[in-house]
């Protein structure tokens, strides 16, 4: 069913934890909440659940103004953190437990019981207590409670992150089928890039109870609308360096070392947008930054720092003024680079942000 | 097995540890074996003639029946249950409700418990009772000892609800459950082994209470076991051992089969937290 947010604003004392949230969610839709600890998302999502009440704004979900309703009269199903599995009753119990409120019979509760656990390979621990399962098996049967009983938007909170590494790659595939398969629409809150880029159909990137950007995956990585998803999405994130441009000349001045940059030709539609001599932040991701043994009209000088052999890809750091550049370099061998080396800019994919952080466009 | 080889201080400590051990025991034994006699001294002896006649005498006294099968029961059982619904009550209220100075809170409840049913505050109880009309009424008697137990009950049950992650609850909340489901289902089961020490622990207060019972109570068919025990005493204040060593049996009898029935029904725990 659709979710929409509007205007939503929530405030802890001083603190905005949301400050104006806006978001339309198509039916079946997956939205992952991304921002680091603080941001607000968790609090976005405690209020889409009714467990937190809101300051301004509606929540209105599959058309029904649901602001004033209490949680049990939404229609959600929630994963928590610590899974909130009650540790006094069964897991065949855990389970039903939201077909029993709603007044299930105990034989339909069973079998819808039994079903959901079949699907999700937990059906031999059905008679077991929660403290005796491990925590991969803990969090499905917090999904198995979630799915049991057919509610309007699923809610997750951080549920993968009590996980080890090895484990949260196998559920965040199982949460991923499982969400296409069953087609309800979600809302994801992580703190992990990771999670989110290989989960949603859409990012909400939130900072300070703020919105910073929504978008696809590949919108978000792609074009980061402002300095703070630059340097959040992506690891090693963006490179960002202070600059003005001298746009009649088409010539990059860099605040960090005496280095100038003179723009390709056909690179100048880049700088459109910016204004002359405005102090801007050049953004630019490591994969797009290539070391050569020769200066030209568009490298700066870099210091070699370290070079980081990851398997697969090389992470080259280097040092330019007092700031380190990431450089990623596609190949399996460690290469031996100078202590002065030289880093090209591949200006087609090079954006530039305005004094206020915002995607000069 | 490896030979331990015993120094004198352990063999020292041994014999002091026994001597105190048979003079705690003593006033056991005779308890034990008092009520059975037919010759009963103060001093510990198995008895020569077995008899139950102790027993007969003390059942036939009105007075001592009444206030060990009724008023007793009334009165212990209205403070134990009283005790644990409002101290589960205030408690919930206390953990969830974020009071400021909450720490301060409860330090004074601790210091209050101690006064209340106290000597010192006997006089301001009676006039509070006297003035509510409760005088001579076991619901006077049962009120001024869940006064005096609530506090350090409150404290107790606190740490159990403390104990009980909120997700637990807002899981139920989301599930469908409104706030007494919620408190039925999920709340309660778990703050359970909480509720029935302090149920057990204020039983056992109200058993054993004196003061309170016999500064509230005028009619003899009214108090319980507590006072009754007066009837087995002669008009200048001498008790009939016999009589009061099988009553003291009988008394005691109710709260020890109840707390071995709690201990292995459910278990005590004086703190709260939950194992996952």
């Amino acid at each position: 069913m659709t979710l929409i947010l509007e205007n939503v604003h929530k405030a802890f004392g001083a603190v905005k934890a949301v400050n104006g949230f806006n978001l339309s969610v198509a039916d079946g839709e997956f939205i992952a909440l991304l921002g680091p600890s603080g941001c607000g998302k968790t609090t976005t999502l405690r209020i889409i659940a009714g467990l937190e009440t809101l300051d301004e704004g509606r929540v209105v979900i599959a058309g029904k103004d649901v602001t004033e309703l209490p949680p049990r009269d939404r229609d959600i199903a929630m994963v928590f953190q610590d899974y909130a599995l009650y540790p006094h009753m069964s897991i065949t119990d855990n389970i039903g437990y939201p077909l029993k409120v709603r007044g299930v019979s105990k034989a339909d509760r069973d079998s819808r019981v039994a079903a959901v656990a079949g699907n999700l390979q937990i059906g031999n621990l059905l008679e077991r207590r929660p403290s005796q399962l491990s925590g991969g098996q803990q969090q499905r049967v917090a999904v198995a409670r979630a799915v049991v009983h057919h509610a309007q938007v699923f809610l997750f909170d951080e549920p993968l992150s009590n996980l080890d590494a090895k484990l949260r790659l196998e559920a965040r595939a199982f949460l991923k089928h499982l969400q296409r398969e069953v087609g309800i629409t979600s809302i994801y809150v992580t703190h992990d890039q990771a999670e989110a880029m290989a989960l949603a159909d859409r990012i909400v990137v939130m900072q300070s109870g703020e919105i910073m950007q929504v978008g696809s995956p590949l919108e978000i990585y792609r074009r980061p609308a402002n300095t703070f998803v630059a340097s959040f999405i992506g690891n090693p994130p963006m490179n960002l360096l202070q600059c003005t441009v001298d746009t009649g000349q088409s010539i990059i001045q860099f605040a960090e070392e005496l280095a100038i940059i003179r723009l390709p030709e056909n690179s100048h539609n880049t700088i459109m947008n910016v204004k002359p001599h405005e102090q801007v932040t050049l953004g630019i991701r490591p994969e797009y930054i290539s070391i050569r043994a020769e200066p030209s009209a568009t490298t700066i000088p870099g210091k070699l720092y370290v070079i980081q052999n990851l398997g697969g890809e090389i992470l080259v750091i280097a040092r330019f003024g007092e700031q380190l550049l990431s450089i990623r370099m596609f190949q399996e061998e460690t290469p031996e680079l100078p202590e002065q080396v030289w880093l090209d800019l591949d200006f087609d994919h090079v954006f530039f942000y305005g004094a206020n952080g915002q995607l000069l466009q | 097995m490896k030979k331990r080889k015993l120094t004198l201080t352990q063999i020292l400590v041994g014999i002091v540890g026994v001597i105190i051990a048979i003079l705690f025991t003593l006033p056991m034994l005779w308890f034990v074996f008092a009520p059975f006699n037919s010759s009963v001294s103060l001093s510990v002896a198995i008895p020569e003639r077995f008899t139950l006649e102790n027993f007969v005498v003390a059942f036939s006294s009105e007075v001592a029946m009444r206030g060990l099968l009724v008023n007793s029961v009334i009165i212990g059982g209205g403070t134990m249950v009283g005790t644990a619904i409002i101290a589960a009550m205030a408690a919930y209220g206390i953990s969830r409700g974020n009071l400021p100075g909450r720490q301060i809170f409860t330090t004074v409840l601790i210091l209050f418990s101690s006064v209340v049913t106290g000597t010192a505050s006997m006089i301001p109880i009676f006039l509070l009772i006297f003035s509510l009309g409760l005088i001579d009424t076991h619901l006077g008697v049962i009120l001024v000892m869940i006064g005096g137990l609530l506090p350090a009950a409150i404290f107790i049950v606190i740490d159990f609800v403390d104990g009980v992650p909120r997700s637990y609850e807002e899981a139920a909340m989301i599930s469908g459950a409104g706030p007494l489901t919620l408190f039925r289902d999920i709340t309660f089961p778990l703050i359970r082994p909480g509720l029935m020490v302090v149920g057990i622990w204020a039983l056992v207060n109200a058993w054993g209470s004196f003061l309170t019972p016999f500064i509230l109570l005028r009619d003899p068919l009214k108090v319980p076991a507590s006072v009754a025990f007066y009837v087995f005493y002669d008009p200048e204040g001498t008790p009939n051992i016999k009589l009061v060593a099988a009553y003291a049996v009988l008394y005691t009898i109710p709260v020890v089969l109840l707390y071995l029935l709690v201990n292995w029904r459910y278990g005590f725990s004086f703190f709260g937290g939950i194992k996952r």
